[in-house]
Order: C-alpha cells, then sequence, then structure tokens
C-alpha cells in the first residue's frame, strides 16, 4: 500500500539500497524443515491452513538447509543432536537467521539434565527467542514477524 | 508362591535368596552363577524372553550397584526378576548375550549410563550419549541438573553468574 501511494504516476520509488533489500530479504524468509519435539507439531500447525504461515511469505519449508535461510529450532537439543544442529547450520547459505522456538530451544525449559543442551545459543547464535511450552502458533507467528522487523532494519555493513 | 519356591528349589544354591512382593517373584544370585542361572531359566523353565536388563545405584550403600534382568515367558505368561549385587570397587558383570542376544544393547546403555563393564560383551561402547561424552551420567555422585534452579533465596547470586549480570 505504501509503496503504491508513493508511487503517484511517476513509475518511480525511491528508497535506500538497504531499505529495499531488507524488505525483500524479510518477506521472503524460506524456513528449514526442522522439528526436534512438541513444538514441531505447532510449527506445522502455524504452516497449516487454519494459522497460515503463507500470509507472511514463508509457506515454503525447505527440506535442504542448502535451500533454507530461517532455522526454527522446534522442541529440545539433545547432547547427541547438537553437532547435527551446528552441522545443518553451517550448511545453510548467508545471510541466515535462526529462532529458538520455545523453552528448550531457549534454555533447556524443563529439560535441566545431561542429555539437553541448555539453550541452543550455545551452539547456534539465535536472533528471536518465542517462549511458551509449547508456543502457540499466533506466538510463533508473532516471533517470525519480530524478526522480519529485525531483518528490515539491519544495516549495510552487516551484509559483507 | 509354590512357582516361586519351585523356581529356586530347582536352581538350588545358585540362588542366594527369594524374595516375592505382591506376586512378584526375585530371585537374588550371584555373578558368578548369573549365566547358569538365566540359562536354566529360559531352557527348563522357558523364560524366552528377557524384557528389559537394568542397573540400580545404591551409592553410598555397599555393594553398590544391583544388576537387574526382567524375564518374561510368554508361553507360561509368567515374569521373573533375576538380581545379582555388584560392588562399588568392582563394576565387572558377564555378559548375558550367549543366553539372551538383545542384551548386547541393553548391557551398552548399563555401560554408557551405570559405567559398568560386561566381559565378553563384544562391541561394548557407548549407545546413549555422544562418542566423546566424559562420565557416567545416571550414576548417584552425577548431580541432577547441570544448571543451578533459581528459587528467590539463590536467585541473585545465580544471576550474577550470567552474562547478563549488572544490566
Amino acid at each position: 500500500m505504501g509503496i503504491e501511494q508513493k508511487l503517484g504516476d511517476m513509475g518511480v520509488v525511491t528508497m535506500t539500497l538497504e531499505k529495499a533489500v531488507g524488505w525483500a530479504r524479510s518477506n521472503a524468509l524460506w524456513p528449514m524443515l526442522f522439528g526436534l519435539a512438541c513444538c514441531a507439531i505447532e510449527m506445522m500447525s502455524t504452516q497449516a491452513s487454519r494459522y497460515d504461515l503463507s500470509r507472511f511469505g514463508m509457506e515454503l519449508m525447505r527440506a535442504s538447509p542448502r535451500q533454507s535461510d530461517l532455522m526454527i529450532v522446534a522442541g529440545r537439543v539433545s547432547r547427541k543432536m547438537a553437532p547435527v544442529l551446528r552441522n545443518l547450520y553451517d550448511q545453510m547459505p548467508e545471510p541466515k537467521w535462526v529462532i529458538a522456538m520455545g523453552d528448550c530451544a531457549s534454555c533447556g525449559g524443563v529439560f535441566n539434565n545431561y542429555a539437553v543442551v541448555q539453550g541452543v545459543d550455545e551452539i547456534v547464535p539465535v536472533d528471536v527467542y518465542i517462549a511458551g511450552c509449547p508456543p502457540r502458533p499466533e506466538t510463533l507467528i508473532d516471533g517470525i514477524l519480530k524478526l522480519q522487523d529485525k531483518i528490515k532494519k539491519e544495516p549495510l555493513k552487516k551484509w559483507a | 508362591m509354590a512357582e516361586s519356591t519351585s523356581l529356586a528349589a530347582a536352581l538350588g544354591d545358585a540362588v542366594t535368596n527369594t524374595v516375592v512382593f505382591r506376586d512378584e517373584v526375585t530371585l537374588l544370585t550371584t555373578r558368578e552363577r548369573l549365566v547358569e542361572v538365566l540359562t536354566h531359566l529360559r531352557d527348563v523353565e522357558r523364560f524366552e524372553m528377557l524384557t528389559d536388563e537394568t542397573c540400580v545405584d545404591f551409592h553410598p550403600g555397599e555393594p553398590r550397584f544391583a544388576l537387574v534382568y526382567q524375564l518374561t515367558s510368554l508361553e507360561r505368561a509368567m515374569r521373573v526378576r533375576v538380581k545379582i549385587m555388584l560392588s562399588g570397587a568392582d563394576r565387572v558383570a558377564p555378559t548375558v548375550m550367549g543366553v539372551y542376544r538383545n542384551a548386547n544393547w541393553l548391557e551398552r546403555e548399563l555401560y554408557d549410563l551405570f559405567g559398568i563393564t560386561f566381559e565378553g560383551h563384544p562391541d561394548l561402547r557407548r549407545i546413549m550419549m555422544p562418542a566423546d561424552y566424559q562420565g557416567h551420567p545416571l550414576l548417584k555422585e552425577v548431580p541432577v541438573t547441570v544448571e543451578e534452579v533459581a528459587f528467590s533465596f539463590n536467585r541473585r547470586r545465580i544471576d550474577d553468574t550470567k552474562i547478563y549480570a549488572g544490566e
């Protein structure tokens, strides 16, 4: 809407490259199909018809890390899964973002024990933490919108 | 009850004690005669299935470990439990893979989580934890939690150790 109004009859829109790239990136996030536990059920529900994540331009869950730029860590990460998760993260092309979905991915949640990583930020840099056990689809969507805002504001110097 | 006495009687002095609690029969035996007892239970008493093999840590009690073998007879619709006690200083038991082949992974699990070595096991390595993991997490001296749980009395002290301290 905003752009159409700015266009007027000139057929030209002026904005900074930074904003244009941020806008394009934020509206075409391709999340990776990566469910680890019960949060994945909520993630599936988020994509399905009732909550319909495709409204925000990210219905395309990629099965390959090489085609995705958003990793939604949905669930607890066991110590044995940690190297796999890092490996997948390393295989994703830049630029890439990470959402820690739910309490377990954010801080270990109720699994305060030897088997579970106490927060996925031990392994990969996290952009958005979503609270909840598991978070409702609305909460996940809110987290994704927060991430979109963050991507839109990302400065040019961070691209290199 | 009659079943339990007949089970123990046929095994003679291989069974050191028999406990019956709520119709559950437990036979206590020794490390040396474990394989003999299990073979007898499998072949003569027809307990053809090893349902589970597990361990209890009684630290700091001594003998420290109890190895528990849960046997099931599908034919007789019966269960029996066989136990051996192990000292904390000598965490070695014979493998029962020769009697029940599925003991392979069960014994690997016990080795992984309790640090018990099974003599004669062909492939004794970790099964649950990563291969480079240090220690055996289900031993009683290992802390239950990784991070200290914050309550009102220790919350401030824990907060001071975090990266956001002072913010």
